[in-house]
């Protein structure tokens, strides 16, 4: 009689509020309910559905999809040459940034990590952030502009009777190198950043010499951040069709094939879709290994 | 490590000239916006600030500047919420599968944009239209809320795992409720983290290409939309060129205040 005297007592807030603290198995279904209805209904709901048209087909008089069951779309993956190189174009692409971008990162962030004057390092770092926020579009559009006709490229390499390299695979993979390279100089030096100073001063004391101390001491301890970094640019640079429409010519990688397949063969281009995913989770599997995953 | 001289001068020439190849394209795009002529050719015939006005009067790129600011605000609120939410889930609660809830979160931003897209295409398609719901504003702010869940997620759970609940108890002991330790405690705490994590949401939101171009019915063009449909025409290139050197120059905002905010925020990436 008491205890319901006392909670017809407290307003009915508190009493919530109390509910809600004596049972912490309703309070996280509260919590989770909202999020997982739109993560796990919505968007993974969307994209099982999305591998399961994989599987259906087109009908190829009037662009129907045809729900029946087929393995004709990956079998078309396979053998058709065009699928063949566009994938393996793209793979090679998203290596080539990647590499690129390790190579143009590694002096960089060596030198905001452990060159310059310790005061200026935070406003380095900004300085390499920055650009992070500038739009994916505007940059691609900067390149465009760079390597347009009688643009910035030609006039400069003019003097050595040159010219730029025009629209195409290799503005492709300038432009995506120059769009992740962030993404590649942080991780880089944070790694350097937090590499204590007194191994490289043992490695010193016992005779190694600058090239013998950063093969054998920095490159081991920073190459797990290399791998972290290139998650980042391996799968930006797969998934990519907009830089390829804006700088790329002619040239097509595995985005624009799902894009262009998407009004006229849905399940085509699903399955077409899957390729990157794969990809990306086999690329991911491989770096694991590394220990980059954890210094993500 | 000791370095020798001639080393050091060639890590800062390389250092410099890593910095310029980040930096020039964005200086070209700003000094491309006062270029008289129509093409890109370079060195610009003269400077001038016509295509500023023009730009400036143009309805088309206002518009979409407008679309992309409501889309922008619309999917940050709703990633706010849903973000949070898993958040407090994630870092104060532990249970069976809390580590694949972490794992979807970031999915959305981890497989290729086109994926997301088409999925998310396919199934407004098929569901939302029988219901008279067409592609257009709604469902581009669901389409940029799933991706931006997880930059307010990622933000408020790294808050929540540096301050302990001992805080939130303490208030309890003191009588305070569920709610009141909320207010009180609780949201203060993680103020900061929730304005860095909108802030990116907003910043993703308003960048986003991909999925607004699957998302988006005919009649809504946000401005990456607009750029994108713009760009190749020469006609409109000086508009152009003004609006991509006026999001240059934005951009400069975003990373001020996230520095402000908290030293954490800014130097941690931007997912």
């Amino acid at each position: 009689m008491t205890s319901t005297a006392q909670a017809a007592g407290r307003s009915p807030v508190r009493r919530l509020a109390g509910t809600l603290h004596r049972r912490p198995r309703l309070r996280l279904s509260l919590l989770l309910t909202a999020p997982l209805l739109w993560l796990a209904v919505l968007y993974l709901g969307s994209l099982a559905v999305l591998f399961i048209s994989a599987f259906w087909t087109t009908d190829s008089f009037t662009s129907e999809v045809v729900k029946v069951w087929s393995t004709d779309n990956f079998e078309a993956l396979f053998t058709t040459p065009v699928f063949r190189q566009v994938i393996l174009r793209s793979v090679g692409v998203a290596l080539a940034v990647t590499a690129l971008c390790a190579v143009i990162a590694f002096p960089v962030a060596f030198f905001t990590a452990r060159i310059a004057k310790p005061k200026w390092r935070p406003l380095l770092v900004v300085a390499i952030l920055t650009p992070l926020w500038a739009s994916y579009l505007v940059k691609v559009y900067a390149w465009r502009l760079i390597l347009s006709q009688g643009g910035l490229a030609d006039w400069m390499l003019k003097p050595l009777g040159l010219s730029g390299p025009g629209y195409g695979l290799t503005a492709t993979v300038i432009a995506l190198t120059y769009l992740w390279l962030p993404y590649m100089i942080l991780p880089i030096h944070t790694a350097l950043e937090q590499l204590p100073a007194n191994l490289l001063d043992a490695s010193a004391d016992l005779g190694a010499r600058a090239g013998r101390t950063f093969r054998s001491v920095v490159l081991p301890m920073v190459l797990p951040s290399v791998a972290a970094g290139s998650v980042f640019t391996f799968s930006l640079s797969l998934g990519d069709y907009i830089t390829v429409q804006i700088v790329g010519g002619k040239s097509q990688l595995i985005g624009n094939l799902v894009y262009s397949n998407i009004e006229l063969n849905l399940p085509m281009a699903a399955a077409l879709g899957t390729v990157p995913v794969v990809v990306i989770v086999l690329y991911l599997l491989a770096m694991r290994r590394t220990g980059a995953l954890s210094s993500l | 490590m000791q370095l020798s001289r001639s080393a050091r001068i060639a890590l800062r020439v390389a250092a410099g000239l890593g910095f310029a190849v980040i930096y020039v394209p964005l200086a070209l795009v700003l000094v491309n916006s006062f270029n008289p002529d129509r093409s890109a050719s370079w060195p610009p015939p003269g400077l001038t600030f016509h295509w500023w006005s023009v730009a400036w009067e143009n309805t088309g790129a206002r518009e979409a500047l407008w679309v992309s600011v409501k889309a922008g605000l619309g999917a940050t609120a709703i990633a706010l919420v849903l973000g949070t939410l898993i958040a407090f889930a994630v870092a104060r609660h532990g249970f069976f599968g809390r580590d694949a809830i972490s794992f979807v979160v970031v999915l959305p931003i981890a497989l290729p944009g086109i994926v997301t897209g088409i999925a998310l295409n396919s199934a407004f398609s098929t569901v939302l239209e029988p219901l008279g719901v067409g592609l257009g504003m709604f469902t581009v702010v669901v389409g940029h809320a799933t991706f931006c869940i997880v930059v307010v997620f990622n933000n408020v759970v790294a808050r929540l795992r540096r301050t302990s609940g001992s805080y939130e108890e303490a208030a309890m002991d003191l009588g305070a409720d569920t709610f009141r330790a909320f207010v009180d405690i609780t949201f203060p705490l993680i103020r900061s983290a929730l304005l860095a994590g909108g802030l990116l949401a907003f910043a993703l939101s308003f960048d986003e290409i991909v999925v607004t171009t699957f998302t988006a019915g005919p009649g809504v063009e946000t401005l990456p939309i607009w750029i994108f449909n713009n760009m190749t025409r020469p006609q409109q290139a000086p508009v152009v060129n003004v609006v991509a050197a006026v999001l240059v120059l934005l951009s400069v905002i975003p990373i001020y205040v996230a520095q402000r905010l908290s030293a954490d925020t800014a130097t941690e990436s931007r997912i």
